[in-house]
């Protein structure tokens, strides 16, 4: 089989307003993000013949991704929706990334947006998420989203050792970086201290550990490595890509404290002929901050059971060792839902053309992203890099 | 406002009659003997169909749970501890921890199944803590 490493490339992203955005539907957030993309890849909408998107909370669709296209009137000859929660956006990456090796398409838009903020209210917010949970098994008992990810984080600190410290410390750095984000949501910087003691959620989590509830969306354009030469900016490739599934419900893992990530990182690490240590930067998700922890150590940044010590003592803030969310993160910049880590995929995609402004990672040339949906279930592991990496 | 109630289908209407009368099922595959929940058509070992009802010791440890501080409707009085149990037969469920201090659960404890009325109709399984 044909390596997909450095065979297609990103060549347009942008990103919505984010944080709350009133009077604006997910749909319309869609349709922004995917023109807003086509004119950061300097083409028209006719060029497209390839769309990706995913359903919305708010306002979902029983055909997104024909919905999104009938909007705009574009016609592709390649089109769906995926759902695999927050994992979806890398994961459909990888499969647009096979559709244009194999021809299925030579354009492809990726675009997600919803309106978690505006679209819903609060309680339906939660609901709507907390349905994750199997319907007879798990729902009855009434978690919530950061009860089902509390698990996790209860199990790695009576394993590991690991505190709420450690976990505070991630929600820090994930400011940090938005403090140097004009586009985030949240901007104003926060201490340890702030975060254990905002208001208790579901132990050992409180408020400030959570991720944020927003409305936004965003969109990038791929194409070939060779079509992509003929664009305006620097082509990102994709160097590697890898997945790992393991469960739906988080009481059938197998295990609560290494996830699947593991497999997904070492298909991507394999591809890309690459590893931890060549990266400048991480953007791993963080719907809640013990998942960054669990991720930093699954991708092989540090040892099983260091991923505490590694955040206190390597740093993942601006100037970090690793500098993890460049963005801020779904903590900070913005979660609308599993459209979130679109925007570590344009952050990614501005980090590896060095157009990052004031939060620019020194000598980015390849950088990884790591998504999971469900509750710790669907993994996949993104390594992208700029050309001859 | 009453609680998420589970909607019992075919293959769980025995489970859950089971909690109404006090016993925790789980599910037995009569070719290979593997155990498992939550029930299903077939056996995750061996993909016999198979199966029978065998009822679980309702003995176990909490292989992690959270206490949960901010209720996810009125029906759920916060603080409430949720638990994954693992269960001395090997199968693990979610499930509460009862009539404890929340600051009393740790990894590792050892509990035992009880059952609490999850509707007028429905009784759900539920765990204590063992003494020492």
């Amino acid at each position: 089989m044909a390596s997909m490493r450095g065979k297609v490339a990103i060549v347009g992203a942008a990103d919505t307003r984010v944080g709350t955005v009133p009077g604006v539907s997910a749909t319309e957030l869609c349709v922004d993000a995917i023109l807003k993309a086509l004119d950061d890849a300097c083409i028209s909408k006719h060029q497209v013949d390839g769309l990706i998107t995913c359903n919305s909370m708010s306002q979902p669709m029983l055909y997104h991704a024909e919905a999104m296209a009938e909007y705009l009137q574009i016609f592709p000859r390649y089109c769906f929706a995926a759902g695999a929660g927050g994992g979806t956006t890398f994961s459909v990456l990888h499969h647009a990334a096979s559709a244009i090796m194999t021809g299925m398409a030579d354009t492809i838009v990726i675009a997600m947006a919803d309106s978690l903020r505006s679209g819903l209210s609060r309680e339906q917010a939660m609901m709507v998420q907390s349905s994750t949970g199997h319907p007879q098994f798990e729902q009855p008992y009434g978690l919530t989203v950061p009860a089902y990810y509390a698990l996790v984080a209860q199990a790695h600190m009576a394993q590991y050792g690991t505190t709420a410290e450690h976990f505070a410390q991630v929600a820090v750095a994930c400011r940090a970086h938005a403090a140097r984000n004009p586009a985030a949501q949240m901007r104003t910087p926060i201490t340890v201290e702030d975060v254990l003691a905002s208001r208790p959620i579901a132990d050992p989590l409180h408020l400030l550990d959570c991720s944020l509830v927003s409305d936004g969306g965003a969109a990038i354009v791929m194409t070939s490595a060779e079509r992509a030469r003929d664009f305006p900016h620097t082509p990102v490739y994709v160097l590697g890509v890898g997945e790992g599934h393991s469960h739906e419900h988080i009481s059938q893992a197998h295990s609560l404290t290494t996830s699947a990530a593991v497999e997904a990182g070492e298909r991507a690490y394999a591809m890309a002929g690459l590893g931890p240590a060549d990266m400048a930067f991480a953007q791993l998700y963080d719907c809640f901050t013990p998942t960054v922890l669990v991720e930093l150590e699954d991708l092989g940044f540090c040892q099983k059971g260091e991923g505490g010590a590694f955040i206190t003592e390597a740093g993942i803030g601006p100037g970090g060792a690793l500098p993890v969310n460049t963005h801020g993160g779904l903590l900070s910049h913005s979660h609308p839902g599993n459209p979130g880590s679109m925007f570590a995929l344009t952050e990614s995609v501005w980090q590896l053309r060095h157009t990052a402004g004031e939060r620019q990672v020194p000598n980015a040339e390849a950088g990884l992203l790591h998504a999971q949906g469900g509750i710790m279930s669907s993994h996949t592991t993104l390594i992208l890099g700029r050309d001859g990496y | 406002m009453e609680k998420i109630q589970p909607v019992p289908g075919p293959l769980s209407e025995a489970y859950f009659a089971g909690c109404n009368a006090g016993t925790l099922l789980i599910q037995a595959c009569e070719s290979c003997a593997a155990l498992q929940f939550y029930p299903r058509s077939i056996c995750t070992s061996c993909n016999s169909s198979s199966l029978k009802w065998s009822p679980s010791s309702g003995r176990g440890h909490v292989a992690s749970f959270t206490v949960v501080r901010r209720a996810i409707s009125a029906a759920y009085e916060a603080p409430y501890v949720v638990a994954l149990i693992k269960l001395v037969e090997g199968p693990q469920l979610m499930s509460h921890i009862v009539e404890c201090d929340p600051e009393s659960v740790s990894v590792g404890a050892a509990v035992t199944v009880t059952f609490a009325a999850w509707s007028e109709t429905q009784a759900m399984p539920v765990f204590t803590l063992d003494e020492n």
